[in-house]
């Protein structure tokens, strides 16, 4: 039997640029070979400034994202204002060690901008919730290899955010184009202090 | 069944074993492929004995239609002809299962009376993204207990206030999906081509049953069993109504 993680596919990539984040991730759902949805994005805002992305098992990342958008919200509701990205990190971390025999089937990235000191943190997570800084780029998902291979080109030190779209949306192209369960279309949030663009990329159909 | 009784032993003898022994090395469970199964992860990856049966959902500019087959099938034989595998959750929705014979029903009724026990205590209907949400949720939550249950899911709806179609894509690991066409079984290696084709968001309820009869028409084609035709339900704003649907067109092979 295959893995957990790779039943349904998916891609997810952060990088930094200067004073700036992005985060990417595929669209594709599907039951092994077979594509079920070409809509099924794995970002999910948890702040003004802070995504989380999740690749693995699709009912996981469904669970994972609902958990800690209850998680945020009475984190938001307790201490009045917005959790930053590194108590993010933190949170999920705890939250997927709370399963370590029995984890969730997903591999988280945290991407964001923190908001007292504007400096930009990425990090990416194992299943039970190991954390892996980062300075330049995480990938996740089952295009991994491929993302590490194009990341690996593409990125350079202190990029502008449009220099940063570019990047990490031709990484993840180029990517998700050469893994048969990803793909189909790709969201791509260019994250600054205090603006967030969203942009969606059509990618190839098949 | 006897696979079955000997995977619980399996289960029931490490279980046991992990509580007794603390001089024992202890092998933890990492998520890996090959350990994706073991005993300490409760999550039930392997579909038991889903038996795959034609479930067919088709969104049009103001409708949902939606089939499932008439057949009860237990291995090669044909239990039931008239099997009705559809369930009207409140006014504007309706769902439609396959799975595991007694898990389908069992988890069906479950549904449906905490849907309509929502709907008398708070004398108002929950909306189709809120009872998709509510399927995911105990779904997910059976998934990670000893007894899953195996059970596929269409979920068609009709918002009652901005009167748009809603169907989403259920299995039964929860993974759960908006699409504007959905099928499970081999429905769906024989008619998503089909529906990728021909679809169109604002087609009619005429449209939609053309394009129903197409996909009924492969499966006789190209199924090797006969799946004792579909009984259609079609849900709009006004509610549940079951269609007249010719099941005894005679298809030419291949």
């Amino acid at each position: 039997m295959s893995s957990p993680f790779d039943i349904n596919g998916g891609a997810c990539v952060a990088m930094v640029g200067k004073d700036c984040v992005a985060i990417a991730c595929d669209l594709r759902l599907g039951m092994q070979a077979l594509t079920v949805s070409n809509n099924f994005p794995k970002l999910f805002n948890f702040g003004p400034s802070t995504f989380l992305g999740l690749t693995g098992l699709a009912t996981d990342v469904s669970t994972v994202s609902d958990l800690f958008r209850y998680k945020v919200n009475m984190y938001r509701l307790r201490e009045e204002r917005n959790i930053a990205p590194q108590t993010l990190a933190n949170l999920v971390s705890s939250s997927l060690y709370e399963k370590r025999f029995g984890p969730f089937f997903v591999s988280p990235v945290v991407a964001g901008v923190n908001y007292t000191t504007g400096k930009p943190f990425i990090c990416g997570f194992d299943s039970i919730g190991c954390i892996d800084f980062a300075k330049d780029f995480i990938v996740s998902g089952t295009a991994s290899e491929q993302l590490f291979g194009t990341c690996e080109g593409l990125w350079e030190p202190d990029m502008s955010p449009d220099d940063l779209f570019e990047t990490i949306s031709q990484a993840l192209l180029s990517a998700v184009d050469r893994d048969a369960l990803s793909g189909w279309g790709a969201q791509v949030y260019i994250i600054e202090k205090d603006k967030v663009t969203k942009r969606l990329l059509k990618g190839r159909q098949d | 069944m006897t696979q079955h009784r000997a995977a619980l032993r399996l289960r029931l003898a490490s279980s046991s074993s992990r509580h007794s022994s603390s001089t024992r090395p202890v092998t933890l469970f990492l998520p890996s492929s090959s350990s994706s199964s073991s005993p300490s992860s409760p999550l039930h990856l392997s579909a038991k004995r889903i038996i795959d049966y034609v479930l067919l959902g088709i969104t049009g500019k103001d409708f949902v239609l939606m089939a499932a087959s008439k057949a009860a099938m237990r291995g090669p034989t044909i239990l039931k002809a008239e099997d009705d595998k559809t369930r009207q959750l409140n006014k504007h929705n309706l769902m439609i299962y396959s799975g595991e014979a007694g898990d389908t029903v069992q988890f069906a009724e479950y549904i449906n009376a905490n849907i309509s026990l929502y709907s008398m205590r708070n004398d108002s209907e929950l909306r189709p993204e809120a009872v998709a949400n509510f399927v995911r949720s105990e779904l997910a939550r059976s998934l990670r207990s000893r007894n899953a249950y195996s059970v596929n899911l269409l979920l068609g709806g009709v918002d009652p206030i901005s009167e748009k179609p809603h169907l989403y894509w259920m299995d039964y690991l929860a993974s759960l999906a908006p699409v504007p066409y959905a099928a499970h079984g081999y429905a769906q290696y024989y008619c998503l081509s089909t529906l990728d084709k021909h679809h169109h968001p604002d087609i009619t309820l005429e449209q939609g049953l053309k394009l129903l009869t197409m996909c009924t028409d492969e499966l006789k084609r190209r199924l090797p069993i006969d799946y004792k035709g579909v009984l259609v339900k079609v849900v709009t704003k006004d509610g549940v109504k079951v269609l007249d649907f010719d099941n005894d067109r005679i298809v030419k092979s291949a």
